[in-house]
């Protein structure tokens, strides 16, 4: 069939299904993907919601020291939603680069949303507003956690699991820019070996076959082989190509 | 505009539309069969790839730190089964020992 003959017949098969899907009669498309709650990711998401939260103090500290004062980073982090760009960003502005270099780091630091959110696409359904607001809830891990290792995403586990990340992103901000020379440096702490330790749990259970093994290390050795010689974000994003390994003929 | 203002503006404009861009262009439809099978390996290999950055990495370049210590500890920790809130402790906690001891 014709792809533009498929896309009509879809359009008017939508609204029928997502009716269906509103009153329980139906799980979406396919079968069981809406079978968790917005509270499963909610919950699954506490431990790492705790170290965002260290993490954004981090920032709003970084942020205040680097002249942003206390409420562009709190504006910023409602507004950005992603912690490694924000740094970038906030980095390159404290040791006196320009807003254009600023602006571009951060920004291919966060190329890598592209494809994520083609990736959770298909389980966004509604208006068009509705589909804006619940993509601004996906980050690494709210994103991580709602992939059910068969490339299908929970829809309710992002937007629960996003909603807890993002309170702890912004309030830890808040924390951090208002309060923040009082409190130190989180990073003695060790926080910055519990993100690698984070992404390593969410990575563990998806690694049930040999295919989903070789993406990630070749995703691994793409991302470290690049990172002398591409401005940070390029690794990341260039990784992500480790999935064509998934093509089908 | 400061400058400051005009960084925070434009890197929230511009993720928010990325962010968006997927599923505003793409929303509620089913991808393409042929892209299922890469979709799935999307996410280890992102993971895989942040992993290996966030441990290894420092700008642009690559060393070896207490970091290692706290992500060999973690995946200890993983392969043992302990609950996600005791990987993160042990990660942080074996970091921050092993650069107290340094």
């Amino acid at each position: 069939m014709e792809w533009s003959a498929l896309r009509a017949d879809y359009r008017t098969d939508r609204h029928e299904r997502a009716t269906r899907i509103g009153r329980g009669l139906d799980s979406g498309s396919e079968d069981s993907i809406e079978t968790k709650s917005y509270r499963d990711g909610a919950r699954a998401v506490g431990p790492f919601a705790i170290a965002v939260a260290g993490f954004g103090i981090s920032f709003g500290v970084l942020a205040r020291a680097a002249g942003f004062g206390w409420l562009a980073p709190i504006v910023m982090s409602a507004t950005t939603f992603a912690g490694s760009a924000q740094f970038a960003a906030v980095s390159v502005i404290g040791d006196g680069g320009t807003v254009a270099a600023a602006v571009t780091a951060a920004l291919l630091l966060n190329a890598r949303y592209g494809p994520i959110g083609v990736s959770v696409a298909p389980y966004l359904t509604g208006s068009a507003w509705w589909r804006f607001l619940r993509a601004q809830l996906v980050v690494d891990e709210s994103w991580a956690l709602a992939a059910q290792g068969d490339g299908r995403f929970d829809p309710r586990v992002l937007v629960g699991a996003g909603l807890v990340l993002y309170c702890g992103w912004v309030g830890g901000t808040a924390i951090g820019s208002i309060a923040g020379e009082a409190l130190g440096d989180p990073a003695t702490l060790g926080l910055d070996a519990a993100f690698p330790a984070l992404f390593l749990a969410l990575l563990v259970p998806q690694l049930k076959a040999r295919r989903p093994l070789q993406a990630a290390l070749l995703g691994a050795a793409i991302a470290l082989a690049l990172t002398p010689f591409a401005p940070a974000g390029v690794p990341i994003i260039a990784a992500a190509v480790a999935c064509l390994l998934g093509v089908r003929k | 505009m400061s400058s400051t203002w005009l960084v925070v503006v434009l890197v929230g404009a511009g993720t928010i539309a990325i962010k968006a861009a997927g599923p505003i262009l793409l929303g509620g439809k089913p991808l393409p069969e042929r892209f299922t099978g890469v979709v799935e390996l999307l996410a280890p290999a992102v993971l895989g790839a942040l992993v290996a950055v966030q441990t290894f990495g420092a700008g642009q370049s690559l060393v070896v730190d207490e970091r290692l210590i706290g992500v060999a500890a973690a995946a200890v920790a993983l392969w043992r089964k302990a609950p996600l809130l005791i990987v993160v402790v042990v990660a942080a906690g074996a970091t921050a020992l092993a650069r107290a001891l340094a």
